[in-house]
């Protein structure tokens, strides 16, 4: 059973002078608990293909099926809803906010939810300690390393225990070890039963994914599973 | 971890926008308490001031027998005594229901007297009442202290070659002057002034009055309400209101209120659109950060109020400061808009007014940025992703 289907999914950017197809007739099924690398040159996709279904930007044509629930067939305050209930973002850039502290960057998405403080202190300060930063908890990132910076963007997209992350090159501004060290952290989190997608342009990643998908042109160029069970492609 | 601590945290943090807005907010909202609190203590001090500027209510006999002019306002049968007003009766002016807005009563008997071969008017007063009443009154000596004092207006006084200290001789007695009323261009320089029992007594009007001057302590309070209730615990006597003298210091600072408005109104304004174009800059400065925010499931009616919440503690605090600023610099500028003593009132109203003036400014200001930033598309605004 796929927890994300995305059937025929067309993506142009259309300007007065061209159209630039980003996305072209994509299917693509994602099987619960999947790690999934997405991979590609520039330009070839990965990031509209990321919003697409991070439901932050409207395909041309085409569905997108997260648990059965048809993303763009939801008004677009729902669509928040949706990507509050069911999404973990990781962006490129970590993408804290600076005056907050990490704990308080973690707690972010539960701003909006009617949970007690204590309640909500308790569930982001298990995450920190999840990703190995308890002890930074009361840090502004401008006082945190970039290794120290993903991981808590790591603890704030699983703060809300979502049952899919979404992960835009979340190692593209780190060295080699921390580069290293995250990839890890995402696999131990996949290994936890977390379903993760991630786009990426570092080889090394390759080894941690189930699965992985390169884009070409708006299209699927090669689709290799590691654990051909846990993955379909829909024809 | 609520909306309310991230607006919170993001003025905290950042000390100098939040200076800046509340900079551009105070400056209004202390410019209107400004104006505000001195026109409203200027009025008040005109209304407890109001002997000050003269009486506005006149109380003369019934009677259209015989008149005799005083300042310029035609007395009722002063010569014949059943016309006057009985000097008994006058303390049923302070039983009327205005009357803690009566600052002064001052009962007057008039008649003509020969001194030093000339006829001249005799004016009996209550010394402490009138020259309450009188303050432009300026006594050259002494005023009345004693019942054989007189005091002499400023013609009187070079017609009939008096000076301070004569004896002067009326009806017989004997009576010393004490004082010359420096040139007041009205009628008070053509008269002689004695204590009232001394002038009733010369004018064998014992227990008469002609003619009562009141002042009423109130501006905008109803002398013509104040002149019934007077009628009607003196029935026989004509009661008018001499609204003139209080009309025209009132239509001053009418003016004055209205012009402050006026600045107060632009001012404000200004102090809106610096609110105003702070929170758009904001706004385009946290393009991103509203994207992250977006993107995390925030909803546009969080943004919203998190954009608003942020204009709602700045508006206070500037609200507050504005208040307290406004009360500093009218209390530094007051002593230079009036002679007298004015205790400068710390309104709870005015005060609560600020702050809801600030607050109310501060979010239309504030409102169309919020609505921008909601309606800010999140990829736009990652821009990342």
């Amino acid at each position: 059973m796929s927890f994300v289907h995305l059937k025929q999914l067309d993506k142009h950017y259309e300007s007065e002078a061209d159209c630039v197809i980003a996305l072209n007739r994509l299917d693509l099924a994602v099987e619960d608990g999947c790690f999934l690398g997405i991979m590609g040159p520039s330009g070839s996709g990965k990031s509209t293909l990321l919003s697409i279904l991070g439901g932050l930007c409207h395909p041309t044509t085409g569905k997108v099926l997260v648990d059965d629930i048809d993303l763009y067939g939801l008004r677009s305050e729902q669509r928040a809803d949706f990507r509050r209930e069911y999404l973990g973002f990781v962006f490129q850039s970590f993408n804290l906010i600076p005056y907050l502290t990490a704990l308080e960057n973690v707690m972010l998405p539960l701003a909006v939810k009617k949970l007690p403080k204590v309640e909500k202190n308790r569930m982001a300060s298990q995450v920190l300690d999840r990703v190995g930063l308890s002890h930074r908890v009361g840090h502004l990132p401008s006082q945190l390393s970039g290794g120290e910076q993903e991981r808590v963007a790591i603890a704030r997209a699983l703060v809300n225990e979502p049952p899919l992350i979404l992960a835009d090159e979340p190692t593209g501004s780190l060295d080699i070890a921390t580069s290293t060290e995250i990839t890890k952290l995402f696999r131990t989190l996949n290994e936890e039963g977390q379903t993760i997608i991630m786009v990426t342009h570092n080889d090394e990643n390759r080894p941690y994914f189930d699965r992985i998908v390169v884009l070409r042109d708006g299209k699927i160029e090669s689709d290799s599973a590691r654990i051909p069970q846990m993955v379909s492609q829909v024809g | 971890m609520r909306l309310e601590t991230i607006a919170l945290n993001n003025l905290r943090r950042r000390k100098s926008r939040l200076a800046f807005l509340v900079a551009g907010l105070l400056i209004g909202v202390a410019t209107v308490v400004t104006l505000i609190s001195l026109s409203t203590t200027l009025t008040e001090d005109v209304q407890n001031k109001m002997e000050s500027y003269g009486a506005n209510i006149l109380v003369t006999p019934r009677s259209d027998a015989l008149s005799l002019s005083y300042g310029g306002i035609s007395l009722g049968g002063v010569a014949l005594d059943s016309q006057e007003i009985r000097q008994a009766d006058l303390k049923k002016i302070y039983t009327i229901r205005n009357n803690k807005n009566i600052a002064a009563v001052a009962p007057k008997v008039l008649g003509a007297q020969n001194v030093r071969g000339q006829r001249v008017l005799l004016m009996g007063v209550d010394p402490e009442m009138e020259f309450k009443l009188k303050k432009w009154w300026k006594v050259n000596g002494q005023p009345l202290a004693t019942d054989h004092d007189l005091v002499a207006g400023a013609s009187v006084a070079r017609s009939l070659d008096l000076a301070i200290g004569d004896k002067v001789e009326i009806a017989g007695e004997t009576f010393n002057l004490t004082g010359i009323l420096s040139e007041t261009g009205s009628q008070d320089d053509q008269i002689l002034i004695a204590t009232l029992p001394t002038a009733q007594r010369l004018l064998d009007k014992k227990g008469l009055v002609s003619l009562v001057e009141v002042a009423a302590l109130c501006a905008n309070c109803p002398v013509t309400d104040m002149v019934t209730q007077i009628s009607q615990v003196l029935p026989g006597a004509e009661v008018s209101a001499i609204q003139q003298v209080v009309k025209t210091r009132m239509h001053a600072l009418d003016q004055f209120r209205n012009f402050s408005l006026a600045i107060a109104a632009v001012v404000l304004l200004i102090g809106a659109l610096v609110v105003f174009v702070t929170m758009m800059s904001a706004v385009n400065e946290r393009t991103r950060e509203i994207g992250i925010f977006r993107a995390l499931g925030f909803r546009r009616a969080h943004v919203i109020r998190l954009i608003l919440l942020e204009s709602t503690v700045v508006s206070f605090i500037a609200g507050i400061l504005g208040f307290v600023v406004g009360m500093g610099v009218t209390y530094l500028i007051l002593p230079l808009m009036t002679d007298n003593e004015v205790a400068l009132h710390w309104d709870p109203v005015l005060g609560g007014g600020a702050v809801l003036l600030a607050l109310l400014v501060g979010a239309s200001a504030s409102f169309y940025p919020a609505l921008k930033a909601s309606r800010l598309d999140p990829t736009e605004a990652l821009r990342a992703l």
